[in-house]
C-alpha cells in the first residue's frame, strides 16, 4: 500500500518537473506577451515609433538640406538614438511603475513565472520596437532622402541601435524601482525630452553654451549618439571610451535598481 | 473529500511584523487536499499576509511556511498553485486567449484552454481584449488564470466580488468540480453566505490570530444567540432590560432582539402582548458569530489599551 501510495507520488512529482523545453516556452510566451502588448498600445507606440519617425521627416528630409548636406546622414543617427530611448524608459520604466502598483507584478511573482521571464520579456520587446524604429529611419534615409550607405554602416547602425536600447532599459528598470504609481509617465516624460535635448540629439552641442556641452557628457545618449555619428561616418572620435561610457552607466542603473530591489522587494 | 492526509500547506507558529504592527502573530494552520478553507477576518485581522507567505510573497519573522513541503518561494512549490487575487491588473490590450496561455506556459502540465475556458465560463470571451471586458466578465477570466494550470492549491482572494449572480453561482460550481477532483482551495471572502455555502473549515481571524476554526456548523454553535423579530407594542427600550435579552432594537413597526434563550423571551413576550404577530425565531448565521466572535476579541484588547 505504501509502495503504491508512493509510486504515484514519484509519478505525480515526476509531471511536475518542468523540462527545460517548457521552460523555455514560458520565456518566449512572455516575451511575446510583451511585444504584442505594446504594439497595440498606442500610449507606447506614438512616443516610440511616431514621434522619431515624424521628426526625422520633418528636420531631417522635408527641411534637413537647409541645414547643409550632411543633415539627413547627422539627424539618421541622432533620432536613431531618441528613437532607441524610448522603448526602455517607457516600456520597462513606466510600466514597471505601474505594475507595481497595480497589483499585476504581485500577481506575476505569486505565480510560477520563471524567474528573469518578467525582465527578459521587456528587454526583447524594447530591442525589437529598437528594431522597428532604426528600420524604419534608415528606410526614409536611404529611399527618400537619399543618404549614401554602405552595407557595413548600415548593419553597424543597426547593432548600435539594438545594444544602445539596453543602457535604457537599465535606466527604466531604475527609475520603475524608485518610481510608484501614476507619477510615472509625467516624471520619466520630464527626464527623457530633456536628457535628448542636452544630448545633442536636437541641435549639435557646439551650438550650445559650454556647460550644456559638459552636462552632455554626464547623459547616455550624448555617447551613444557619439557612437552611431561614428558609425555613419561623422564621428572624429574613437568609438570605445562612448561604448565604455554606456556600459558603466548601465551598471550603475542595474546597481541602484538591485540595491532597491533587495530593500523593498 | 479526504482531510486525513498529511497538509499540502502548513503555518507554524508563524509571526509577521511591519514596523511596531504585528500583523500575524503565532499563527497555526494547515491546508488539505479537497478541501475548500475559508479565511475570514475584518480588515486589518491579517488575512492578506498569511495569503502573502503561502504564496512566497513576504517572509515570515518567525516560524515556518511550507506550500508542498517547500519554502513557498521555490518555484518548484508555486508550481502546484494556483492565484487569483484581488486586484491585480491584467495587460488591457492582450486578449483573453493569450492571457492563459502566457499563464498556462508557467506551468507543467496546464490543462488544454479549451477545458480551461468552460471550467470558468470564459469560452465565448476567448479573442476579446481584456480591456473590453466587464468588470465580471475580467473576474472570470482571472479565475481561468487561477486554475489553467491545473493547481493543487488555489488562492481565491475575493473570487467574486464584482460578478453578479449568475457569474458567481457558475464560480461556485466550478470551484465544487475542482474541490471534487481533489484540488484544495484557499477562499478569503466578505461574503459571509459564501463561506457558509462552500466552505468545509472555517477559520476566523483577528488582530493576527486565530479566533476559531471549524466548520461552519461548528462555528456558529460557538454563538449561542438566537434572532426573535416580531410586531409589538413593546418597545426596544422596554425589553433591553429583561436580563436574558443580549440586545434589542427597534427596527419601523418591528421588534428585532437577540437573546440565548429564546424560550423564555418568547414566553415572556406573549404574556405582555397578547396582540403580538408575525413571530420569527432563527438560530444565528454565519455573519452573527463572525460579528461576536470578532467583537469578543477586539474587546479585551480596548481594555488591556485603556489601562496601559
Amino acid at each position: 500500500m505504501n509502495a503504491v501510495s508512493s509510486a504515484v507520488m514519484s509519478a505525480a512529482s515526476a509531471s511536475r518537473e518542468m523540462s527545460l523545453r517548457r521552460v523555455l516556452g514560458a520565456y518566449l510566451q512572455e516575451a511575446r506577451a510583451e511585444c504584442l502588448r505594446y504594439l497595440r498600445n498606442p500610449g507606447f507606440m506614438i512616443p516610440t515609433l511616431i514621434l522619431p519617425t515624424a521628426f526625422y521627416l520633418m528636420f531631417g528630409i522635408l527641411i534637413g538640406h537647409a541645414n547643409g548636406p550632411d543633415a539627413p546622414r547627422y539627424l539618421l543617427a541622432a533620432y536613431g538614438t531618441f528613437g532607441v530611448m524610448s522603448p526602455g524608459l517607457f516600456g520597462f520604466g513606466v510600466a514597471l511603475s505601474m505594475e507595481r502598483d497595480n497589483g499585476l507584478l504581485t500577481l506575476k511573482r505569486a505565480l510560477p513565472m520563471p524567474p528573469g521571464a518578467y525582465l527578459l520579456g521587456k528587454v526583447v520587446m524594447s530591442i525589437f520596437a529598437a528594431a522597428v524604429v532604426s528600420c524604419i529611419l534608415v528606410l526614409l534615409a536611404t529611399l527618400v532622402a537619399h543618404v549614401q550607405l554602405s552595407p557595413a554602416q548600415m548593419a553597424g547602425l543597426f547593432a548600435t541601435n539594438l545594444f544602445g536600447a539596453l543602457p535604457f532599459c537599465a535606466m527604466g528598470l531604475m527609475l520603475g524601482m524608485l518610481i510608484k504609481g501614476t507619477g510615472g509617465p509625467g516624471i520619466v516624460n520630464l527626464i527623457y525630452l530633456p536628457m535628448a535635448f542636452m544630448s545633442g540629439l536636437w541641435f549639435p552641442l557646439s551650438l550650445m553654451p559650454k556647460a550644456v556641452q559638459d552636462i552632455a557628457l554626464l547623459l547616455p545618449p550624448y555617447h551613444l549618439n557619439q557612437v552611431a555619428l561614428t558609425v555613419v561616418g561623422l564621428g572624429h572620435d574613437a568609438v570605445w571610451p562612448h561604448v565604455a561610457a554606456l556600459a558603466a552607466f548601465s551598471a550603475v542603473f542595474l546597481a541602484i535598481a538591485a540595491r532597491r530591489l533587495r530593500r523593498h522587494g | 473529500m479526504n482531510t486525513t492526509g498529511s497538509p499540502i500547506a502548513q503555518l507554524s507558529s508563524v509571526v509577521k511584523r511591519y514596523g511596531n504592527h504585528t500583523a500575524v502573530d503565532g499563527l497555526d494552520l494547515m491546508l488539505h487536499r479537497g478541501e475548500i478553507f475559508a479565511l475570514l477576518g475584518p480588515n486589518g485581522a491579517g488575512k492578506s499576509t498569511t495569503i502573502s507567505m503561502l504564496l512566497g510573497l513576504a517572509r515570515p519573522d518567525a516560524g515556518r511556511v511550507e506550500l508542498f513541503g517547500e519554502d513557498p518561494q521555490q518555484l518548484v512549490a508555486r508550481r502546484r498553485i494556483g492565484v487569483m487575487l484581488q486586484s491585480a491588473a491584467l495587460p488591457p490590450t492582450l486578449r483573453v486567449g493569450e492571457l492563459l496561455r502566457l499563464t498556462a506556459s508557467y506551468y507543467p502540465a496546464p490543462r488544454d484552454e479549451r477545458e480551461t475556458a468552460e471550467l470558468a465560463g470564459v469560452a465565448d470571451l476567448l479573442k476579446r481584449p481584456y480591456a473590453a471586458l466587464s468588470g465580471g466578465q475580467q473576474r472570470r477570466v482571472q479565475f481561468a488564470l487561477a486554475l489553467c494550470g491545473r493547481p493543487e492549491l488555489l488562492f481565491l482572494d475575493e473570487p467574486t466580488v464584482g460578478m453578479d449572480l449568475e457569474a458567481r453561482q457558475k464560480l461556485w460550481v466550478a470551484l465544487r468540480h475542482l474541490v471534487a477532483e481533489g484540488t484544495g482551495v484557499v477562499l478569503t471572502t466578505h461574503y459571509l453566505e459564501e463561506a457558509e455555502a462552500l466552505a468545509h473549515r472555517v477559520c476566523v481571524m483577528a488582530r493576527g490570530r486565530v479566533l476559531s476554526e471549524g466548520s461552519v456548523d461548528d462555528l456558529r454553535a460557538r454563538v449561542a444567540l438566537k434572532r426573535v423579530r416580531c410586531i409589538t407594542r413593546l418597545r426596544a427600550a422596554e425589553v433591553a432590560a429583561w436580563p436574558e435579552v443580549a440586545e434589542a432594537r427597534d427596527e419601523g413597526e418591528r421588534l428585532w432582539l437577540s437573546t440565548d434563550r429564546a424560550e423564555s423571551v418568547v414566553r415572556r413576550l406573549l404574556d405582555a402582548d397578547a396582540q403580538l404577530g408575525e413571530l420569527e425565531v432563527q438560530r444565528a448565521g454565519l455573519a452573527e458569530a463572525f460579528t461576536e466572535l470578532t467583537r469578543a476579541a477586539e474587546a479585551p484588547t480596548e481594555a488591556t489599551r485603556e489601562a496601559a
